[in-house]
C-alpha cells in the first residue's frame, strides 16, 4: 500500500476509474472529544469518504465560518493538541486506508517544529498538509520538510486568484489543489451550479495536471452531483461537523448519500 | 518593457524579501488565498498613492483643517519634579480631533479605499477609540461603515459604542473566542474575505498582513516628524529620548519613525503588564514568542501549542496578545527597548498627569507617563523626553471611577442619599408623600398618582 503523496494521488486515480469525484470530508479532531470524535470519523469513513481532511483545531481560525470555529473551540476545550491530533490520526490509520490530511493554520504547526510535525505526521500514517493562511509566498518553512518526508501540500486557489499567482500555487502544489468554491469563509451558502463557478473550474483544470478537489459551502448529494463532472474531487466540512453534533450514526448517513452524488451521468 | 516597480510578478518566490513587507525576520502577508490579491493590489498601490502628491496634499489638508494638526509639543511645567527631573515634552495627539492618534491612520485609508474605488469601510475596534475614528473618517466621506467590537468591549466601552452610532457606523458585537481585540480582528477577516470585491479593511495599528504595518507607520509618522521639528525649533536640538505605549504599536511607531535613524535618540516602548506577569497580561515582548497571527509573523502571547492566549489589561487599545512587526524587528536588533507597566501603575500616572498638568490621558497613554521615572532614572535628570499622549482619558472615566477613585463613587452614593432625604422632607412638608418625583435639570417632574391600578 502506498503512502503520503501516493496514497493520495492513488485515491484520485481510483475514483476516476470508477468514473465518480472523489468524497472528501472535513472533521474537526477532539470535537466534541477525543473519543466522539473517532466514532464520528470513523462512521463518516465507513459511510465512504475517498479522502479524509482531519482539522487540527486553532483558537484563531480566520478562514472558517460558524461552524467550523464553534467546533474548534468544543475540540480546544475538551483538551485538543496536535500531538492527540496525530495520534488520532494513527488511530484511523490502523483501521482505515483512505488517505488523511491534516488541516489547520500556521502558528500551531510552525509552533510545533517543522521537522518534528512533518516527521510525526508521516510516521501518524498521514499523508499531506493543508494550511489554509499560508500562501505559497510563504510555505517553503512547512512544504520543504513536510516534501522531505514524502507528504503532499495541498495549494488553494479562490475565486480572487490572479493568473499570475494561479500559477505559483500550482507550482508548489501535490497529492491535489484546493479549488474554493467561494469569495467567503467556509460554510457560507453556495450556488453549486453556478456556471462561473464552473467556468473557474475548467481554467483551473487547463492550468495544471494534478487532481482538482472543490470545496466551501457544498452540503448535499445534490450540491456534489452538481459538481461532480467538473472536478477530481468535492469536499463538505460544515455541513458534516453539523451532523457530527446529531451523532455518529446520522453522520455516517449523510456520507452515504453524499457518496451516492459522486457518480458522473 | 520594463516592469513598474511594484507588479504583480515582484513578489515571485526568490524575490526580494522587503516586498513581503518583512522587516527582519518579522512582518509578511500570511493570509487566506482570497485575500492575498486584495493584499497585493493595497501593496501596490499604497506606494504609489503616498508618492502622489495629490493624494498626500488631500490627507495633509485634512488632518489640518478637520482633525486639528499641528497638534502642540507641551513642555511639561509640573510633572518632572513627580518622575526624577528631566525636561519633558508632551505631544499632543489627546487633542485630534476624536481624541486619539488614530484618526490620522484612518483619513489617510479612507482616502485610499476611495482611490481604490471601494465602496465600504469595515473595522475593529478594542477600546473603541479606532471605530471610533473610522466611523468619523467614514462620516466625514460619505462611506457604509461596520466595526467589529468583542462582546466584553461592547459593554466596557459603552459610549464608543453610542459616538459610532451616532456617526452612522454598524457596530456588530462579536461573541466568539475571548470576545475581545483579537476576536473583533478575526471577525473583521472574515467579513473581508466574502466583501474583498467591493470592501477596505481599515486595520487600527501597525499589524496584519502586509501593507499594514508599513502604511499605517507612515499615515502616523506625522507625530514624530511634527515633534521632530517642534523640538528642533523650541530647544535648538534633538530629544534624548522617545517614550510611547504600545498595543499594536501605531502611536508608538509614528513617533519613533521620525526618530529610528537619529542613533542618539533612545526609543522606549511601553507594554501593559496587567496584573502582573505571573497574572493576566499583555506583555508580548516580555512574554511571547515568535508566530504568525492575523497576517503577520511577530511575537505573539501563546501557549506551547500555539494556541493564543487571551491577554489582559486596565485599557482596552493594549489588551492584544500580539504586536506589530516593525517593534518585533526593533527590539530584536535592540533600536528600541520595551518597558512593562501595570494596571496599578497606569492608574497612579492617569491621576499623576491629571494634577500635575491639568491633561486627563487615556489608560494606553497613561502606561507611557509611569515608564517617565524609570527612563529619567536612566538618562539622568537632564535628560529631554518627548512622550506620545496618544489621547484623551473622556472614555475611561468609568474605569477611572471604580478602580482609582472609589471615593467619588461613595460622594455620588452619599449625595444620592442626601437627595432622597432632602425630597422625602419636601414631599413631606408639601403633603405629597408616596409620590415619585424626577428632578430634571432642577425641575421636578411628578408623576402621576395611578388611579386604581
Ligand atoms: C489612546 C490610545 N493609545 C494607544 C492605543 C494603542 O494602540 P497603538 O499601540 O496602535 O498606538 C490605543 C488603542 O486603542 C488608544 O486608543
Amino acid at each position: 500500500m502506498s503512502a503520503g503523496v501516493d496514497r493520495v494521488t492513488d485515491a484520485f486515480a481510483r475514483a476516476r476509474a470508477e468514473n465518480r469525484a472523489a468524497l472528501v470530508g472535513y472533521l474537526t479532531g477532539f470535537d466534541p472529544d477525543r473519543n466522539g470524535s473517532l466514532e464520528r470519523i470513523f462512521a463518516a469513513c465507513e459511510g465512504g469518504l475517498d479522502v479524509l481532511e482531519l482539522g487540527v483545531p486553532f483558537s484563531d481560525p480566520t478562514a472558517d465560518g460558524p461552524t467550523i470555529q464553534a467546533a474548534m473551540t468544543r475540540a480546544l476545550a475538551s483538551g485538543a493538541t496536535l500531538s492527540g491530533a496525530l495520534a488520532l490520526a494513527a488511530e484511523i490509520r490502523r483501521r482505515f486506508e483512505l488517505p488523511i490530511v491534516l488541516f489547520s493554520y500556521a502558528n500551531p504547526l510552525i509552533s510545533y517544529g517543522p521537522e518534528r510535525l512533518s516527521r510525526e505526521t508521516a510516521e501518524a500514517g498521514a499523508d499531506a498538509l493543508l494550511v489554509v493562511d499560508l500562501p505559497p509566498e510563504h510555505a517553503e518553512v512547512l512544504r520543504g520538510p513536510a516534501s522531505a518526508r514524502g507528504l503532499g501540500w495541498v495549494g488553494l486557489v479562490a475565486p480572487t486568484t490572479t493568473p499570475a499567482r494561479r500559477a505559483r500555487v500550482l507550482a508548489g502544489s501535490s497529492g491535489f489543489v484546493y479549488a474554493v468554491s467561494l469569495t467567503g469563509v467556509t460554510g457560507a451558502p453556495l450556488d453549486p451550479s453556478d456556471p462561473a463557478l464552473h467556468a473557474g473550474l475548467a481554467t483551473l483544470r487547463g492550468a495544471s495536471s494534478l487532481p482538482i478537489v472543490v470545496g466551501f459551502g457544498v452540503r448535499k448529494a445534490e450540491d456534489v452531483r452538481a459538481l461532480a463532472g467538473h472536478a477530481d474531487g468535492v469536499v463538505v466540512g460544515s455541513a458534516l461537523v453539523e451532523a457530527g453534533q446529531r451523532g455518529p450514526a446520522a453522520l455516517g448517513e449523510l456520507v452515504k448519500s453524499l457518496r451516492g452524488g459522486t457518480l458522473r451521468a | 518593457m520594463t516592469a513598474a516597480p511594484h507588479s504583480d510578478d515582484d513578489n515571485l518566490p526568490g524575490g526580494p524579501p522587503e516586498l513581503l513587507g518583512e522587516f527582519g525576520e518579522f512582518g509578511g502577508r500570511y493570509v487566506a488565498e482570497t485575500l492575498m490579491p486584495a493584499v497585493e493590489e493595497l501593496a501596490r498601490a499604497w506606494p504609489k498613492a503616498w508618492a502622489d502628491y495629490t493624494f498626500v496634499d488631500e490627507y495633509r489638508a485634512i488632518l489640518r483643517d478637520y482633525v486639528g494638526r499641528p497638534t502642540p509639543l507641551t513642555e511639561a511645567r509640573r510633572l518632572p519634579e513627580a518622575v526624577g527631573g528631566g525636561r519633558i515634552f508632551l505631544k499632543r495627539e489627546d487633542l485630534n480631533h476624536t481624541g486619539a492618534h488614530k484618526i490620522n491612520n484612518c483619513i489617510g485609508q479612507v482616502l485610499l479605499a476611495r482611490r481604490l474605488g471601494k465602496t465600504r469601510i469595515i473595522a475593529e475596534t478594542g477600546a473603541g477609540q479606532h471605530g471610533v475614528a473610522t466611523a468619523t473618517a467614514c462620516a466625514y466621506f460619505g462611506m457604509p461603515c461596520t466595526v467589529y467590537m468583542g462582546a466584553e468591549d461592547v459593554s466596557r466601552q459603552a459610549l464608543n459604542v453610542v459616538r459610532m452610532r451616532l456617526l452612522g457606523a454598524e457596530v456588530r458585537p462579536v461573541t466568539s473566542g475571548s470576545a475581545t481585540l483579537k476576536d473583533a480582528i478575526n471577525a473583521a477577516l472574515r467579513d473581508w474575505v466574502a466583501s474583498v470585491a467591493d470592501t477596505h479593511y481599515v486595520i487600527g495599528s501597525v499589524m496584519g498582513p502586509d501593507p499594514y504595518p508599513l502604511m499605517v507607520r507612515e499615515l502616523q509618522r506625522v507625530i514624530g516628524d511634527e515633534a521632530r521639528a517642534q523640538i528642533l525649533d523650541r530647544i535648538g536640538r534633538l530629544p534624548d529620548a522617545a517614550v510611547a505605549c504600545v498595543g499594536g504599536g501605531s502611536n508608538a511607531m509614528g513617533l519613533f519613525a521620525a526618530f529610528v535613524p537619529d542613533a542618539a535618540v533612545q526609543l522606549f516602548g511601553v507594554e501593559a503588564t496587567g496584573e502582573g506577569l505571573q497574572g493576566r497580561h499583555a506583555a508580548t515582548m516580555a512574554k511571547g514568542r515568535i508566530g504568525v497571527f492575523h497576517g503577520m509573523r511577530s511575537l505573539v502571547l501563546q501557549t506551547d501549542d500555539g494556541q493564543l492566549l487571551e491577554a489582559h489589561s486596565i485599557s482596552a487599545g493594549l489588551d492584544y496578545p500580539g504586536i506589530g512587526p516593525e517593534h518585533a524587528h526593533l527590539h530584536a536588533t535592540g533600536r528600541a527597548r520595551y518597558l512593562g507597566i501595570s494596571d496599578r501603575e497606569a492608574l497612579a500616572a492617569t491621576e499623576l498627569l491629571a494634577r500635575t498638568e491639568g491633561i486627563i490621558p487615556a489608560l494606553e497613554t497613561a502606561h507611557a507617563i509611569a515608564a517617565l521615572p524609570a527612563v529619567i532614572r536612566e538618562l539622568g535628570p537632564e535628560a529631554v523626553v518627548i512622550v506620545n499622549v496618544s489621547g484623551r482619558g473622556d472614555k475611561d472615566m468609568h474605569t477611572v471611577m471604580t478602580h482609582l477613585d472609589p471615593a467619588t463613587l461613595t460622594l455620588i452614593e452619599e449625595a444620592e442619599r442626601g437627595r432622597k432625604a432632602a425630597r422625602a422632607a419636601h414631599q413631606a412638608a408639601a403633603g405629597h408623600e408616596g409620590e415619585e418625583a424626577l428632578i430634571v435639570d432642577g425641575h421636578e417632574l411628578r408623576a402621576e398618582r395611578k388611579e386604581g391600578a
